[in-house]
Parts: C-alpha cells; structure tokens; sequence
C-alpha cells in the first residue's frame, strides 16, 4: 500500500513536466502491475489460497452478479425509459422502448407545475420531514445510544429490553394507534403528526448504541475527564468525530425510512398541502381511476424518478461511510 | 430525555391552543350560521372529495357566498376515502363537513347515523329533479342522505373498428348476441369483447340489470342477503361463467391498469359494460383509439326489454358532526341543483344526474369530448353518445338495494369470487363463498340475518 502511493504521488508530480513520455511510462507499469497480479492469482489459485487483496476472477461469479446487478436495475431503468413519454405514448408504446417524442423535459417542467405546483410542495415537504424527524431521530439516536453504552445507571438492562423489544414492533403496528392519540390531541392534518412519530429510532438507538460501545474507547472518556472537560464537552469534542460512521450509518437508515414512509402520512395527513411525496403521487396515480379523472401517468413516472433522485445522491455521497459503519466492530482490536 | 420531554410538551401544548381557538371560531360561525342564514360572518366548510370537477366548482361557489370559504380535500378515492372517514369518526376528530359518498356506501353510513338526514331542507322537494334511479340511490329508510352528483347509467362501450374487422354490423341487443359476437371476434380477430379480473360493483350493476335484487334490508337490524338463491344473481352468473370458460373475457388484465389501458387503445379489449361516466375516461386513457368507438344500450335478457342499471355514481352528503350544516348544505344545493354548478361539472366530462340537463338539447347534440388541452375530440366517431347514454339513465330500474356493509363487502370479493378469475374455482362456488363471508360478518356485526 505504501509503496503504490508513493508510486503514485511521483507520477504526478513528474506528468506536467515531461508529459507524453510520463504517460508512456506509466502505461507500461500499468501492463507490468497487471501482469504480476494476473501471476499471482495463478500461483495462489494452484497453491489453494486466496488473496482478498488481489481476488481470482471467476466468471459464474461474474455472471451471477450481473443478473443481480440487472434485475436491482431494471425498475430504474424502465423508470427513466417512461419518464421520457408523453401519456399517450405510454399507454401505446412498447414499456422498454422509447417513444415517439421524448418529452422529458415536458414532462420535467409539468410535474413541477401541474396543479399550481404543488409537487413542488410535496417535495419540501418531504425534505422538512426528513430534515427535521430524521435528523431529529439521528441527534436523539446518537446521544441515547452514547450515554447507554458509556453510562452506568440502574434502569439500563431494562432500556435494552425495551429497545429491543420496540425493534420488533413494525411502525406500521403503531400507526393507527398514534393516530387516535393525535387526534385526542388534535395534532393530526399537522406536520408534526408526521415529525413526531419520525424522530423514534429504536433500531437507531440500538445501532448507536453498540458502535458507540466499540468505537469509543472507555479510557478516552477517562483522559478526558482527567483533563477536566466537561461530560458535554467530552461528547461534542471526543466522542462525536469517533462516531461519525455510525452517525452516517444511522442518518441514513432514518431518512430512507422517513423519505420512503407511507402509512403514517396516509392516515395522518388529509390536507394536501401537507402531503409527502409518497402520499401525492399515488393521489395523481389514482386520478385516473375515477370517473373523469385525467390519466397522468407520465407525471408519476417522471415525479418518481424526481423523487428517488435525492436518494441516490444521498447513499453514492455517503456509502463509503456506510461501508465502514456496517464493518464496524467485526473486529476487535 | 428532560429536554426532549419538555420540547414535546411544549409543542403538544401549542397545538392544543391552536385546535382550542380552531374550536372557538367554528362554534362562533355555526351558532350564527343556524340562528341566521344571511350572516355576514365567514364559514369554512371542510369538504372530502376526489371528485376532479369539484376544483372547477369551488371558485364559481365562493364567488356566490363570498362569506363561505371551501376547503377542498382529496383524501383519497373512494374505499381509501371511506377509511379516512371512518377513522376521523372513530377518533371523534378531524372528520369534514361534506364528504364525497358512492350510492353504493351511503346506506353504510345512514345506517349509523353518520350522515345528516336531509329531509328537514329544500332537498325534500327535488325528486323531480333527479333521474329515478340516483334519487333512490340517496333515500334510504325514508331519510334523504345526500344530493345526487353524478351518475352512471350502464352502457355498452365498443370498438367499431374491430367489430367491423370481424364482420358484426351492429352492438349486440341480448345477452345471446353479445356471446356469439364475443366468439365471432376471438376468432377472427383473437381479442377479447371485455374485460373483468373480479370486479364487485360490476358484479353488482350486472346483477341489478338482470332483475336482481340479491340484499335487502329492513329497519336498522334485518339484512338478507341471497346471492346463490336470487334469480337475477344465479343467472348473470351462470352465463359469466360460460364467458370465462370459453376464454370470451379478458380475466388477466386487471381493470384501471396501465395494460388495461393500453389494450382499450390498441383494441385487445373491444368492449366495455361500465357506467356512462367513461367517456372521459376514454379519452384520457386510450386516446390513442379516438374515432374507433361508439356507445350502445345495455344487451338484453329477452329481446325488446329495457333495463338497466347504474354502475359508480356518487352524492355529495354533510356528516351528521358537522357544525356548519347550513353553509354545507348551501355547497351541496350549488354543487348538485343549481344549473351553473352542474353545467361547470357537466363541461368538465360528469355524467349528470338531473333530468334538465339529460333534457337539453345542447346535452344531447354533444359529438366532441375535450381534451386536457382543450382541445375537442369526436372520440366516438361523431356518434350523439350522450343521447344514448340519456336513454341509458331513463332504462335504470329502481328497486335495487346495497348491503349497509357494502364497502366490506366489495372488498373481500376479490378474496373469494376473484379466484373464478383466475380458474381456480368456478364464478358459482367463488359467489357461494362470498355469500357466506357476507353472512358471517352482517352476524358480527349484530344484524340479523334472514
């Protein structure tokens, strides 16, 4: 490892100055590089080891993955086909072709206004839920977790009992019982309905709490205390950097879980000014299915692929950190 | 934990304060609003509708009662819709002042008192006003439950281009007709003349065409419910039953899908029974077919009869919560009996249920559909469909009774006649199975079953 980056570093360094001849030279140790690794894979594969570092390349392997690579894409790409079709096209064109016209950005600029633009309030919406319940439900989950895991306090057995227990119960089992209570208190058609329930993670907290109990190691918390900071101190300053991974692997679990959630807001929410994404666009979705009602499903097709869009931002912008969350603790050191 | 238990109290105390002075404003209107019609004070009226043409009405109506502002709702379509209903009634808050109810639900809910009786208001006074069968739709145990919005009369939707590819002249007139003409287009065209996956209103508006009245209910506690024993049930069944077996009936693709669609557009589906409302739904659907369909009556059972049947349809009716039921009331009087509410929801493509504009001659003159963009349409070829689908709505006969369950029992249709659709069972045994599901739950729910 670090003989290839010093390797690396002086490449770069020396390309500005003798060009063609540094890009020669370095295609030349790129072929030696990958010879020498196409030998070893041949000695290890003879002698029965294996080298993570440098894996055999088997093509069932290869093949299988690819149909599991095609089948997770396929829906995505069928989305992104359709969003580009006028409604007629897609009620008379074949599903994995493209069109007559390619409407998307049509279609792109009428999601965004159709019925005076109020996808564009779903949209904020959905964003105000996730910002405020999901982060809300990440802070909650970070610092429960945290003080579970690094406090000793009578009551903790039971808390874990609790919390697992909790981890069974699907969110969907609660949600009609949360709505009478809401409506006892005349929090529903709100969006705290929606906020409230969202910032309740117990598989956050349960994840927080076992990363916090490796990733933090007790005798930092010690030194620190030594030196005098206080125990707020402590958490903001030597143990939140320790957790950031699982931090991010938290946040994330609870904004797709919120970014997805359709339950709760279906028996929540009636006022559509309110409405997440989920909910909206299975109200356009349905349109069509009352008498009268226009068919736009070029406009679900297009506001869906608007929809997953900032999902995918989000898991590409933060997997590597959730690589080394999920790593986490699968070795003790 | 103090501080998170803090901040929830916090916000639940705010909320509570909201609600409270929400609480003030709607006694203050409503006591002024039944102590004195013409009150100058402004009333919001919640309304739950997914009805589109609403959107259209609602400014027209403000614009009438300035003093009256109308919070329009889509919460869902209709069995999600109910299920709204029924929970803000079950939580004793949240429930609107007007909700959009099918003929079909308002039995349920009259029978619970969850509706406004109408009868103390000028709606006593509009029989005439409505076609027969809607009227009877919204009467129920003498009370008047809700005004008539739309209706839909059942008709004979076809694809003429491929009833002339395979050399039938006209719609079929009977029953027996409308199967050789089912096998003459299998076979030189390979189509199907309709369409049903397990559908129970169209099931029900089937029956009710046949003569049947398969559930009847007396007072507020006695149902009967005869579907394996009833005439007009046992019959349309029977010959259902021959459709699926012989492969007449496209079973696979379900109704209101994308391939539903497509196959209405492309002529693999060449027909439809379904309720005059779908014109609209035609175009927006399949425009790709526009000028390849037309509209006939309902076939027959015995030729030179007239009867028919409504299928979907729904009222507009105040929940019997409401504390503003006279601004209700003036929306439903707007909405369903004043002639510039109805001609703005008629314009945007509801099938009326007044017998004015049934009547009228620029109604029944109608050739062109318009289009979202605005644009006209002759989708049914220059066809007057609208004359025929009036002539429709005069044939519904009245008679025909929905269970005061029907939601639930429309819903576990597809759980027990459904899998006649998919030949795992036959239509009889599927509607035997329904039956005693119905039986079960009307025990459950204390009524007595006869």
């Amino acid at each position: 490892m670090t003989s290839m980056t010093s390797d690396a570093s002086t490449v770069s360094s020396a390309a500005p100055l003798e060009g063609r001849a540094a890009r020669k030279a370095e295609k030349a140790r790129q072929r030696k590089i990958a010879k020498d690794e196409a030998a070893e894979r041949s000695r290890s594969a003879k002698s029965g080891f294996s080298n993570p570092a440098n894996p055999l390349r088997s093509w069932a392997l290869t093949i299988i993955t690819g149909v599991f690579v095609i089948y997770c894409l396929f829906p995505l790409v069928w989305l992104i086909i359709n969003s580009t079709k006028t409604q007629q096209d897609f009620v008379s064109t074949f599903g994995l072709g493209f069109g007559h016209t390619f409407a998307l950005w049509d279609n792109l600029v009428t999601v965004f206004t159709y019925q005076d633009g109020i996808f564009g309030r779903w949209f904020v919406n959905t964003i105000l839920y996730v910002v405020v319940g999901a982060g809300g439900a990440t802070l909650l989950a970070i610092m429960g977790g945290y003080a579970l895991a690094k406090f000793r306090f009578p009551g903790r057995k039971a808390v874990f009992a609790v919390v697992i227990g909790a981890i069974s119960v699907p969110g969907i089992a609660l949600a009609v019982p949360q709505f009478l209570l809401f409506a006892k208190i005349g929090l529903t058609n709100t969006p705290w309905a929606m906020i409230i329930p969202s910032l309740i993670s117990p598989f956050g907290l349960y994840l927080m709490w076992i990363f916090s109990e490796q990733a933090v190691p007790t005798e930092l918390l010690e030194a620190a205390r030594v030196d005098g900071a206080s125990e707020m101190r402590t958490f903001f300053t030597v143990s939140l950097p320790l957790l950031a991974p699982g931090i991010v692997t938290t946040a994330l679990f609870t904004i797709v879980a919120t970014w997805n959630n359709y339950f709760l807001p279906l028996i929540m929410l009636k006022d559509s000014s309110w409405y997440p994404l989920t909910i909206g666009l299975n109200q356009w979705n349905k349109q069509a299915t009352t008498a009268g009602g226009q068919a736009i499903q070029n406009l679900v097709v297009t506001g869906s692929l608007v929809t997953i869009i900032p999902l995918i931002i989000a898991f590409l912008a933060l997997q590597k950190y959730w690589q080394s969350g999920l790593a986490a603790g699968a070795v003790k050191e | 934990m103090t501080f998170t238990k803090k901040a929830i109290a916090l916000v639940g105390a705010l909320a509570m304060a909201g609600s409270l002075a929400a609480c003030g404003g709607s006694t203050s209107s409503s006591s002024s609003a039944s102590s004195d019609t013409s009150s100058n004070e402004k009333v919001t009226i919640n309304v739950w509708a997914w009805e589109p043409a609403l959107k259209n009405v609602v400014p027209k109506f403000e614009k009438k009662y300035p003093n009256i502002t109308v919070k329009l709702q889509n919460v869902g379509t209709n069995k999600d819709e109910y299920t709204a209903l029924d929970n803000a009634i079950a939580a004793g808050s949240g429930a609107p002042d007007v909700a959009q109810i099918e003929y079909y639900a308002i039995p349920e809910y009259a029978i619970k008192s969850q509706l406004k009786d109408l009868s103390d208001t000028s709606a006593k006074d509009h029989q005439s006003f409505y076609t027969p069968g809607t009227w009877a739709s919204v009467n129920y145990n003498g009370g008047i439950y809700g005004l008539p919005m739309d209706s839909g009369p059942m008709a004979f939707f076809y694809n003429k281009k491929v009833f002339d590819k395979a050399g039938i002249k006209s719609a079929p007139t009977t029953w027996d007709e409308f199967y050789q003409d089912a096998k003459t287009i299998k076979a030189k065209t390979g189509n199907y003349i309709t369409s049903d996956s397990g559908d129970a209103g169209f099931y029900d508006s089937m029956v009710w065409q046949a003569g049947g009245t398969p559930f009847k209910t007396t007072g507020t506690d006695t149902v009967s419910v005869k579907l394996t024993s009833d005439a007009g049930a046992t019959k349309f069944t029977k010959f259902w039953q021959k459709m699926i077996d012989e492969d007449l009936i496209d079973t696979k693709t379900a109704g209101w899908s994308d391939d539903w669609n497509r196959a209405l557009g492309d002529g693999s589906i060449a027909g439809l029974l379904t309720g005059a409302w779908m014109p609209a739904n035609l175009l927006s659907g399949a425009p790709s077919a526009s000028g390849n369909w037309r509209v006939a009556q309902m076939p027959q059972w015995s030729a030179g009869e007239t009867a028919n049947s409504e299928n979907g349809g729904s009222s507009l009716a105040i929940l019997s919560s409401s504390k503003k039921a006279d601004a209700a009331y003036k929306f439903l009087d707007y909405v369903s009996h004043d002639s510039e509410g109805i001609k703005t929801r008629i314009d945007a493509g509801n099938f009326p249920s007044d017998n004015d504009t049934l009547k009228s001659s620029d109604f029944l003159n109608q050739t062109t559909l318009t289009d979202s963009d605005g644009k006209k349409n002759e989708y049914f070829g220059g066809q007057k469909f609208n004359a025929v689908l009036a002539k429709a709505a005069a044939n519904v006969t009245t008679g025909y009774q929905f269970l005061p369950f029907e939601v639930y029992a429309r819903g576990i249709y597809a759980d027990t006649a459904g899998a006649a659709f998919t030949g795992k069972t036959t239509l009889s045994k599927g509607i035997a199975a329904w039956q005693s599901k119905i039986v079960d739950y009307a025990k459950q729910q204390g009524f007595t079953v006869k």
